[in-house]
C-alpha cells in the first residue's frame, strides 16, 4: 500500500500511509488510539474505499470492491468483536456461504465433506480436539477466535489481519494464539498483527510499521528496535495550550476505594479522591477504566472490596453498601458515560428534559400533584444553557440536532443541575471540537476549584497532563497508584499503559 | 506439549458431559411439558381423554395449526415474525371454496388456495426486504389486507360449495380418521414436518435461515444472499399457510372468510413453546410440533373436563409465559 489516503467528510483519517507486508512474515502495526490503524485495515479488507494512493497484491493492482471481494482475493480480517453466528456449529460457521462448493445437489449439505475440510483447518491451527459439530456458543472466546481464523484458512487467505487479538481472550489462550500465529507464518501466510502491547510485538513480530496521525512515521525490524524507540515514534506531538492554569488545593478525602473488584475489571483498585481535585485515569481502551468508574457508580456489580464515601463536607468516610445508580445520584455522585449517544442522552428528547431528567421528581421541576412545570424546567435549563454556553435555539430543541460538543455540554449540564459533589467522567471530550473542549476544560477547572471532586478517564495523554492534579494509569484491569501530575511525562504515561508496572522499560 | 494436551483434555471432558446433559434436557423439555398435560388430563377425565378416538380427533385438529406453525418456525428462526398467518389461512380457505364454486377442478382449487398463500408471503417478504419495514408492521398490515380480501371475495358470506364439486374434500377421506391409522391430512403434516426438519438441518437454506437469525451481519459478510433468503422464508410460510387453508376448507366444508380468527397467536405460541427464540437463531421443527400438540391436547382436555372457555385461555397464557421463562433461565445459565 502506497500513499493511501482516506477522508471522512472534513476529517482526514489517513494521509499518505505506506505499508508493506512480505509473504510469511508477522508484521506488527502500532500507533496510538486514533492513529489510523483500524481505518487502514478497513481499507485493506475492503470495508472502506481509499480516496488516494495505490494498493498492490502480488505485484498487481488491488482495489477491492467490498469485504467479499477482499476475502476472495485472500485477505481476511479478524475483528476485535468476533463475527460468528453463535447458534450455528463450528463447521457451519466456517463453511457459511461456501456450502454449495463442497458438493451435494439441491442445496443439501454433505456434512462429512465439510467436516473433513474444517478438521484440516483446525489441525493446521493445532487444535484438532475441537469437534466441528460443537455449537459456537459453547466455545471460549479464544476458541471462537480460532474458528474465525479457520474460516480464513478454508478461504485460502494469504494475508490474515488480527486486530487487537489478545484484548478479548484469557492469558493461557494468548500463549496458544501466539503458537497459531507462528504456525501460520511458517506455512507462508502473512499476518498483520495490530496491538498496543509492546511485549507482544517484541515476542511475535518480524517487522513493524508505526502510524501517527494517519501517516507512516517509521518501520523496521522488531529485533533491531527497542520499546522506547517505538514509543518515541508513536508520540511526537506537543501539548497544546488548551488547559486552564489555576492552582487548586485539594481538601478532605471524599471517596476511597479499597481493593475494589468488578466481575472482570477492575481488579483490586485502591485509591482515594479528595475534594477539589481532578484525578485522571490513563490507560488503553479496554484496560478497565470505564468499568472502574461504572463500578463506583453502581452500573457494574461489585465483586469484592469496599467503597467509602463522605456525604457531607468534612464528615467521616462511611462504607457504602449496595451501590445502584439511583443511590449514587442521591449521594451526589454523577457519571458521564463514555457513549453519550447510546447511554448518556435521550437524543430524541429536548434539552430541557435531558438536563433535568435525574432530578425531575424532586424540587423545582415538579408542580403540585406530580405535573411538570414547564416554566420551572425552562428556567433551570436556561441557567445551564448560559453557564455552559450551549448554542441552541431554546430549551425545547431536540438534543439530537445539536453538534457533538453541545450534546456533551447537555450531558454535563445534567450533572451540574443535579449539583453533584463527585463527578465520574468517561472521556469528557470525546468527539468534541476544540472550542468546546477548551470550554469543558474551563468548566471542570471551575468546578474543582469550587470543591467538586472529579475522576476523569482520558485516552489522550496531553489531556491528562493538562487537566488533572493527579494521574493513575490502568493496565489490564489493574489500577496503578496515583501520582501528582508533575511526576508524569507523556512518555511515562504511555509506557505505564503499554507495559505492566514493574516489568521495566527504560525510558 | 504433553502438558498442553493434558490441559485441553481436562477442559473439554466436563464440557463434553455438560453439553451432553444440556442437549438431552433441551431435547426432552418440550416432551416433559407434553407429558405433564397428558397426565393431568388423564387424571381429570380418565374415561375420555386417553382414548384413541380422542387422540385421533386431536391429531386431525392439529393439521391446520401444525402446517402454519412449520412455516412460522422458519420465519421466527430467521429473526422475523408473521402476524398475518391466521388471515392468510382464512383467505386460502375462502379462495379454495370460491374457485370450486366457479367450477374449478379439485387440483386447480388446491393450487389457487396455496397460490393465495404464496402471494401473501411474497408481498410480506418483498415489503420486509425492499421497503425495509419491520416484519411486525408489514405482517400486521397483511393481517388486515388478507382478511379483507377474503371477505371481499366471498361477499362477506361463507361460500357454500356444491357438494358434487367439493366431493374430494367432503368425501371425508382427507380427514378420515381410519384411513391408515390416522387421516391422510395428518400424514401429510407429519411428512411436511420431517421435510421441514431435514431442510432446516441439512441444507444450505436451513443453515442460512439460522445464520440470518443468529447474526445477520456475519451472514452478509459470508456471502449469504440475505434478502433473497428472507423473501423465500416468507414465501415458504405463505405456502404452508395456503396449504393449511386448503385443509381448513376440507374440515369446514365451506369457504369461511371469518375462520382462523386469532390463529396467528396460537401458532406463534406453539412455535415459542417448542423452544424457538423470538430474537432468532433458535428453534426446531420437532419442538414446534410438540407445542402444537400440547395446545391442542389442552384445548380438548379442557372441553372433556367441562372447564369453561376462559379457564382454557388463562391456562394457555400461563403456559406460554412459563415455557418462555424456562427458556430464558436456561440461556442465562449457559451464558454465565
Amino acid at each position: 500500500m502506497r500513499g493511501v489516503q482516506k477522508r471522512f467528510g472534513g476529517v482526514v483519517a489517513l494521509n499518505g500511509v505506506t505499508f508493506e507486508v512480505m509473504p510469511g512474515e508477522v508484521h506488527a502495526l502500532v500507533g496510538e488510539n486514533g492513529a489510523g490503524k483500524s481505518t487502514l485495515m478497513k481499507v485493506l479488507s475492503g470495508a472502506h474505499r481509499s480516496d488516494g494512493g495505490a494498493m498492490e497484491l502480488d505485484g498487481r493492482p488491488y482495489e477491492p470492491s467490498g469485504p467479499r471481494d477482499a476475502r476472495r482475493r485472500g485477505i481476511a480480517m479478524i475483528y476485535q468483536e468476533l463475527t460468528l453466528a453463535p447458534h450455528l456449529s463450528v463447521q457451519q460457521n466456517v463453511m457459511l456461504g461456501r456450502e454449495t462448493r463442497t458438493g451435494g445437489r439441491f442445496g443439501v449439505i454433505r456434512s462429512a465433506g465439510m467436516r473433513a475440510s474444517v478438521r484440516t483447518a483446525l489441525e493446521r491451527l493445532g487444535r484438532p480436539d475441537i469437534d466441528p459439530r460443537t455449537p459456537v456458543a459453547e466455545l471460549s472466546s479464544g476458541e471462537r477466535q480460532l474458528v474465525e481464523i479457520a474460516r480464513a484458512l478454508v478461504e485460502n487467505a494469504r494475508v490474515v489481519v488480527l486486530d487487537e487479538p489478545t484484548s478479548s481472550i484469557g492469558r493461557q489462550e494468548v500463549a496458544h494464539l501466539f503458537e497459531v500465529v507462528r504456525r501460520l507464518r511458517d506455512q507462508g501466510v502473512s499476518v498483520v498483527y495490530i496491538s498496543h502491547f509492546l511485549e507482544e510485538i517484541q515476542e511475535l513480530g518480524d517487522r513493524f510499521t508505526v502510524l501517527r496521525d494517519g501517516r507512516t512515521v517509521g518501520s523496521g525490524m522488531v529485533k533491531e528496535t527497542s520499546n522506547s524507540e517505538m514509543v518515541e515514534l508513536m508520540l511526537g506531538r506537543r501539548v497544546e495550550q488548551l488547559y486552564p492554569v489555576s492552582s487548586r488545593t485539594p481538601g478532605q478525602p471524599v471517596l476511597e476505594l479499597d481493593r475494589l473488584s468488578g466481575r472482570n475489571r477492575p481488579q483490586k483498585a485502591t485509591c482515594s479522591l479528595h475534594r477539589g481535585e481532578i484525578l485522571g485515569i490513563g490507560g488503553l481502551v479496554g484496560a478497565g477504566r470505564s468499568e472502574l468508574i461504572r463500578t463506583i457508580f453502581g452500573l457494574d456489580p461489585i465483586q469484592s472490596g469496599r467503597i467509602r464515601f463522605a456525604s457531607i463536607t468534612g464528615s467521616e468516610l462511611v462504607e457504602v453498601s449496595r451501590t445502584t445508580p439511583g443511590r449514587s445520584l442521591r449521594r451526589g455522585v454523577g457519571l458521564l458515560p463514555e457513549d453519550r449517544k447510546q447511554e448518556g442522552l435521550a437524543l430524541r428528547l429536548p434539552i430541557a428534559i435531558n438536563t433535568t431528567l435525574s432530578r425531575l421528581t424532586e424540587g423545582r421541576g415538579l408542580g403540585r400533584i406530580g405535573f411538570l412545570k414547564r416554566s420551572a424546567l425552562e428556567r433551570s435549563t436556561d441557567i445551564m444553557r448560559d453557564r455552559l454556553r450551549i448554542s441552541s435555539t431554546g430549551p425545547w430543541q431536540d438534543t439530537g440536532s445539536l453538534s457533538g460538543g453541545n450534546q456533551q455540554k447537555v450531558a454535563l449540564a445534567r450533572l451540574l443541575h443535579h449539583e453533584c459533589d463527585v463527578l465520574l467522567l468517561d472521556e469528557p471530550t470525546r468527539g468534541v471540537d476544540v472550542g468546546s473542549k477548551a470550554q469543558i476544560y474551563g468548566l471542570l477547572d471551575e468546578l474543582a476549584s469550587g470543591g467538586t471532586a472529579i475522576i476523569a478517564v482520558c485516552s489522550y495523554i496531553p489531556e491528562l497532563l493538562g487537566l488533572c492534579d493527579r494521574v493513575a494509569v490502568m493496565h489490564r484491569g489493574i489500577l496503578g497508584s496515583p501520582r501528582p501530575v508533575a511526576e508524569w511525562t507523556e512518555q511515562s504515561i504511555l509506557e505505564a499503559a503499554l507495559v505492566a508496572e514493574g516489568s521495566g522499560v527504560v525510558a | 506439549m504433553s502438558a498442553a494436551s493434558n490441559q485441553v483434555e481436562t477442559i473439554s471432558a466436563p464440557r463434553e458431559a455438560r453439553r451432553g446433559a444440556r442437549a438431552v434436557i433441551q431435547l426432552l423439555s418440550p416432551f416433559i411439558g407434553l407429558a405433564v398435560v397428558v397426565i393431568i388430563f388423564s387424571i381429570l377425565a380418565p374415561d375420555s381423554f386417553l382414548t384413541t378416538r380422542n387422540i385421533e380427533k386431536v391429531a386431525v385438529q392439529t393439521v391446520v395449526i401444525g402446517l402454519g406453525a412449520i412455516g412460522m418456525t422458519f420465519v421466527i428462526i430467521s429473526g422475523g415474525i408473521d402476524l398475518s398467518i391466521g388471515s392468510v389461512i382464512a383467505l386460502a380457505c375462502t379462495v379454495t371454496g370460491w374457485s370450486l364454486d366457479k367450477g374449478a377442478s379439485t387440483p386447480v382449487a388446491i393450487l389457487c388456495g396455496a397460490g393465495a398463500g404464496v402471494a401473501c408471503g411474497l408481498v410480506n417478504g418483498l415489503a420486509v426486504t425492499l421497503l425495509r419495514i419491520a416484519p411486525f408492521i408489514v405482517t400486521l398490515g397483511m393481517l388486515g389486507i388478507a382478511r379483507g380480501l377474503a371477505k371481499g371475495i366471498s361477499g362477506q358470506q361463507p361460500i357454500r360449495v356444491d357438494p358434487e364439486a367439493s366431493s374430494w374434500f367432503s368425501s371425508d377421506w382427507l380427514l378420515d380418521r381410519d384411513w391408515f391409522i390416522t387421516a391422510p391430512a395428518v400424514w401429510f403434516m407429519i411428512g411436511i414436518a420431517f421435510l421441514g426438519g431435514f431442510v432446516l438441518r441439512n441444507t444450505a437454506f436451513g443453515v442460512y435461515t439460522v445464520a440470518i437469525g443468529s447474526n445477520e451481519q456475519t451472514a452478509r459478510l459470508c456471502g449469504v444472499p440475505v434478502r433473497t433468503m428472507k423473501v423465500l422464508i416468507y414465501v415458504l410460510c405463505g405456502l404452508f399457510a395456503g396449504l393449511a387453508g386448503v385443509v381448513l376448507f376440507g374440515r369446514l366444508g365451506l369457504g369461511d372468510p371469518t375462520a382462523a380468527n386469532g390463529m396467528e397467536l396460537t401458532i406463534i405460541a406453539a412455535v415459542v413453546i417448542g423452544g424457538a427464540s423470538l430474537t432468532g437463531g433458535e428453534g426446531r421443527i420437532l419442538g414446534t410440533i410438540i407445542g402444537v400438540f400440547m395446545l391442542a391436547l389442552l384445548e380438548t382436555g379442557c372441553n372433556l373436563y367441562g372447564a369453561a372457555n376462559y379457564v382454557q385461555e388463562i391456562l394457555i397464557g400461563l403456559i406460554i409465559v412459563i415455557a418462555v421463562s424456562i427458556d430464558s433461565l436456561r440461556h442465562r445459565r449457559s451464558t454465565n
